[in-house]
């Protein structure tokens, strides 16, 4: 089975180019699965039953959506591999830009769209530095001038990665992208001793345990402080 | 070409004596580099503790492997015009939607060539731009090939994001930044690396104004631009300053721009021209036009001399139709055709 992680801001268009994708790869023949991720709810798992793929969602809740990403991560490997899947793809909303659930030597696709602005990309961070595939999304809707000037930031802030324009309305570009998603020689038993690309933020704080007043008497743990000097 | 070894000796300052297009680089990162200039780039990203380097999610490793790429990028993005230059396209034959062989041998599009796509609603015109796009090589539906300059082409055009081989016009495309019309076209050019940055937005300005109805100057934001102007900007624009040689655009509407001087511009910076259009006039304004028919090419026709003479007498019924848009504007009665 080929496994690979799709992550990227909120509305971005994961789910649209995700299903397009599908479209593309089902007709070589091939069994796809998809498993979202989220933090309090969503209504992706019935898009993609619509298409008519086996699907799983898994709510974060309380916990970092990318730490419960990694909790989970082996097990549903393990979902795919029992239902014989060609291909797994893992949707996650990226909610805070410092975490990233990519793992190494697993395909990872950062989605980012044309209308978040050009200087999202520097803001991202690792989930965009460290994808394989950057996929940028609603270019039918801004002109070629600002689909170029956006191109370019990305590239500058991932020079590696390969950068695909995919129409998440029309499926423009989506075959183009399953291209690139399976590989009959790439083959995923476990990821057991797999690591990730990036650690996580060691933070934890009292209001990660469920603090809820305000005062300096109640923090403990990691605990930063913002500088509210005039930096002149 | 610059290696990883390169880059570990020398310093950042002479990194951006040699290599000033770097600038963006460190900007785009985030990485204060002033006062760290003689160090070398190892060296400056070691000054940084673990936490503080967890922090900005700084991997060494990626961190410079990134800026290897990224100069050699940029190196090969200004240096070899001449291997970026396309001079011709040539489709070959693939199946249509029954697996059926196309209906020609194989056809050749040059630099400054219009050629319209005409077809009903899901015959296939979308695919045959996106297997251009994509440098089709027996790989997609539709099995077809596409060679550049008459050879197949390495996979360059697909991957890398600076020299895509396709720019887009289309309807539905809006100005979305916050920027006026100065600001916008500086920002573009940075990013095309040009060096006569004022000239190139002078030419591209004037060349906007020529096609739109309205004028509009430099000081305008971007977001405040009628149909038609915004228009004309994004064809100047893509005319001037991109660097993808074949233009792909779906329908220019009829609204506020001179779609003739509009195709004219881009013919003249040498772009290959490909156009979806169901429009007659738009049609003949073409040099062939490629039928579509069940996904695959029906057949090429030729522009003939009888149908360019008959686009004269379309012009004419055109003008007779817009001269009743401009009665309507302005709150006029029509009852006849004068
Ligand atoms: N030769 C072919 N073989 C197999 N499938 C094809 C072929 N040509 C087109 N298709 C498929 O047919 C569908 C419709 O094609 P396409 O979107 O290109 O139509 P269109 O002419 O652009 O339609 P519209 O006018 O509505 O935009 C697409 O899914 C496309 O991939
Ligand atoms: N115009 C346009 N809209 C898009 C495109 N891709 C996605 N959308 C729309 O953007 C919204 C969010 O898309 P969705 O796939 O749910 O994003 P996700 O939250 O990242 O999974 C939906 O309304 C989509 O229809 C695109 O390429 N162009
Ligand atoms: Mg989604
Ligand atoms: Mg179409």
């Amino acid at each position: 089975m080929n496994l690979v992680t799709f992550s990227g801001p909120p509305s971005t268009g994961k789910t649209s180019v995700i299903i397009k994708t599908i479209d593309a790869i089902k007709q070589r023949g091939l069994k796809v699965g998809v498993v979202k991720f989220d933090c309090l709810a969503t209504d992706d798992d019935k898009l993609y039953e619509k298409v008519g793929v086996p699907v799983r969602k898994g709510l974060s809740g309380s916990q970092c959506p990318d730490h419960y990403f990694v909790s989970n991560i082996e097990e549903v490997t393990q979902w795919g591999i029992e239902l014989g899947l060609d291909l797994l793809i893992t949707e996650s909303a990226g909610l805070c830009n410092r975490c990233s659930p990519y793992i190494k030597e697993i395909k990872s696709i950062c989605v980012i769209d044309n209308l978040s602005g050009i200087n999202t990309p520097k803001k991202v961070g690792p989930m965009l530095k460290m994808a394989d595939i950057v996929v940028i999304t609603k270019g039918d809707i801004v002109s070629q001038a600002e689909r170029e000037v956006f191109a370019s930031r990305v590239q500058t802030v991932n020079p590696s990665a390969v950068t695909m324009h995919v129409n998440g309305l029309s499926g423009q570009g989506a075959f183009e992208l399953s291209t690139l998603l399976y590989d009959e020689k790439d083959n995923v038993d476990t990821l057991v001793g797999k690591k990730l690309r990036f650690s996580m933020p060691s933070a934890l704080c009292s209001y990660c345990l469920g603090e809820t007043r305000i005062g300096k008497s109640y923090q403990m743990g990691n605990v930063r402080k913002m500088n509210m000097e005039d930096d002149k | 070409m610059i290696t990883l070894e390169d880059i570990k000796k020398i310093s950042i300052s002479e990194l951006r004596g040699k290599y000033p297009f770097v600038e963006g680089f460190f900007a785009d990162q985030s990485l204060e580099i002033e006062q760290n200039e003689k160090l070398t780039f190892v060296q400056f990203l070691q000054k940084f503790d673990e936490e503080e380097a967890e922090d900005r999610a700084i991997d060494i490793d990626v961190m410079v492997n990134s800026l290897v790429e990224y100069v050699n990028q940029m190196l090969s993005f200004i240096g070899d015009d001449k291997e970026n230059g396309v001079d011709s396209l040539t489709i070959l034959p693939g199946t249509n939607k029954f697996g059926e062989a196309e209906n020609f041998e194989e056809l050749t599009i040059r630099k400054s060539e219009i050629i319209c796509i005409v077809g009903p609603t899901g015959s296939g015109k979308s695919r045959l731009l996106a297997d251009i796009e994509w440098v089709a090589q027996k790989d997609t539906p539709t099995s077809r090939s596409i060679l550049i300059n008459g050879e197949e082409s390495d996979k360059k055009w697909r991957l890398t994001s600076g020299n895509k081989l396709v720019a887009q016009l289309s309807q539905n495309m809006n100005f979305v930044m916050d920027l006026t019309v100065q600001e916008f076209l500086e920002l573009h050019a940075q990013s095309r690396l040009v060096e006569n940055v004022e000239e190139v937005i002078q030419r591209i300005i004037s060349s906007a104004n020529n096609l739109a109805g309205e004028k509009f100057d430099l000081s305008t934001p971007v977001t405040s631009l009628s149909g038609g102007q915004s228009r004309a900007l994004m064809i100047a624009d893509t005319a001037i300053l991109s660097k993808s040689p074949i233009v792909l655009i779906d329908e220019i509407e009829n609204a506020g721009i001179d779609r003739k001087k509009a195709l004219e511009l881009l013919v003249g910076e040498e772009k290959i021209v490909l156009m979806a259009t169901h429009d007659p006039i738009l049609a003949l304004m073409g040099d062939r036009r490629i039928v579509i028919k069940n996904g695959g090419i029906n057949k090429v026709i030729d522009t003939s001399n009888e149908e360019r003479e008959f686009l004269t007498e379309l012009n004419e019924m055109d003008k007779i139709v817009q001269n009743l848009r401009y009665k309507l504007r302005k709150g006029e009665v029509i009852t006849s055709l004068k």
